[in-house]
């Protein structure tokens, strides 16, 4: 199925979860939030969350800023 | 809020009380425009800031797993971080944005409000920014507030319950110093939050100033970052920003428009 991830089209296999979803990013364990399809999925979800077809997902960190 | 206390020295100082927690520095700086972490990291704990801001973006995807991030490379907890809305030309946006931050930081709730309203001059659009106050604030959040030196709209920004209210000295990055001393001072004179100048200090007097103005504190980036040596400038205005500090307590003197002799007329011999 396809998702978004911050913007750029993804394939993944149907019925990922988002832990799935950040271990394929390298991203497992890091300083991140993130939002599917705008909603704030909160980092103890992240194993039960199961993506679904078309879903929008955001993930920021913190970054140097003024 | 402040007002010039009988204290002898900073160390009888009343401390900067934002939300609740007590700070001994009065300069809160960014962590934008350095050269590299490292920089940032060296500049920060020169300038002896107790509060940092950060931005909240999307993570980079796979180009650069292994590029260090701000917060692994800062010793985050030395410093209360201040995430903030840079960038938000919305009020959705901006709320969006420190919600996405309270998570980042495990219900964090002190955050920088900021809403955009013109890409030239980057002013505050105020009316999107107070309306994105009333609903952070009623969200729980102890909202910091970037606003334009208008001393009506401080005052109203305070009663929606910022617990803090931020004008700006110049457009930001600008370095052009405090344009509107006397605006400034009158929201000093009207607060009962803490007034911190934010955005468009230049150098080190320009802190100096907003302190003696009685602002409670100073929020800088540019003004640091982009000086040809960063850690030096972060040096200076810690001691400008105390500087002003200690004259604005100690009470300046008179402005007269003619001399007076500093030296006794009595036992002239000619």
């Amino acid at each position: 199925m396809n998702i978004s991830v911050n913007g750029e089209n993804r394939t993944i296999e149907a019925n990922s979860n988002l832990a799935q979803l950040l271990e394929a990013l390298d991203l497992q364990g890091k300083r991140i939030a993130v939002e599917v399809n705008r909603d704030i999925v909160p980092r103890s979800e992240y194993g039960s969350f199961v993506l679904s077809d078309n879903d929008q997902v955001e993930i920021v960190n913190a970054i140097g800023g003024g | 809020m402040a007002t010039p206390a009988e204290s002898l020295s900073l160390e009888n100082d009343q401390p900067l009380v934002i939300a609740g927690q007590s700070y001994n520095s009065r300069l809160l700086v960014g962590t934008g425009k350095y050269k590299d972490n490292e920089e940032t990291r060296l500049a920060i704990e020169a300038s002896g800031a107790e509060i940092i801001t950060v931005a909240i973006r999307r993570t980079n995807i796979g180009q650069n797993p292994d590029e260090p991030n701000l917060l692994d490379v800062i010793p985050v907890d030395k410093y209360t971080l201040l995430p903030n809305t840079a960038g938000c030309y919305t009020a959705e946006d901006a709320i969006r944005t420190c919600r996405l931050a309270r998570e980042l930081l495990d219900g964090h709730k002190l955050v920088k409000l900021e809403v955009l309203g013109d890409e030239k001059t980057l002013f505050p659009d105020v009316t999107a920014t107070m309306e994105a106050a009333e609903i952070l604030v009623k969200d729980g959040f102890d909202v910091m507030v970037y606003t334009n030196d208008d001393p009506l709209i401080a005052k109203r920004l305070e009663d929606i319950g910022c617990a803090a209210v931020m004008p700006l000295a110049a457009p930001i990055g600008s370095g052009l110093g405090i344009r509107n001393p006397y605006n400034i001072l009158t929201i000093v004179e009207n607060a009962n939050v803490p007034i911190l100048v934010d955005a468009g200090v230049g150098t080190a007097s320009d802190a100096a100033i907003a302190m003696e103005l009685g602002c409670d504190g100073i929020l800088m980036n540019t003004a640091i970052a982009a000086a040809q040596n960063p850690v030096l400038m972060a040096s200076a205005m810690k001691k400008a920003t105390e500087a002003g500090r200690e004259a604005f307590l100690a009470g300046r003197m008179p402005r007269k428009r003619f001399a007076s002799a500093s030296s006794p007329i009595d036992g002239l011999f000619f």
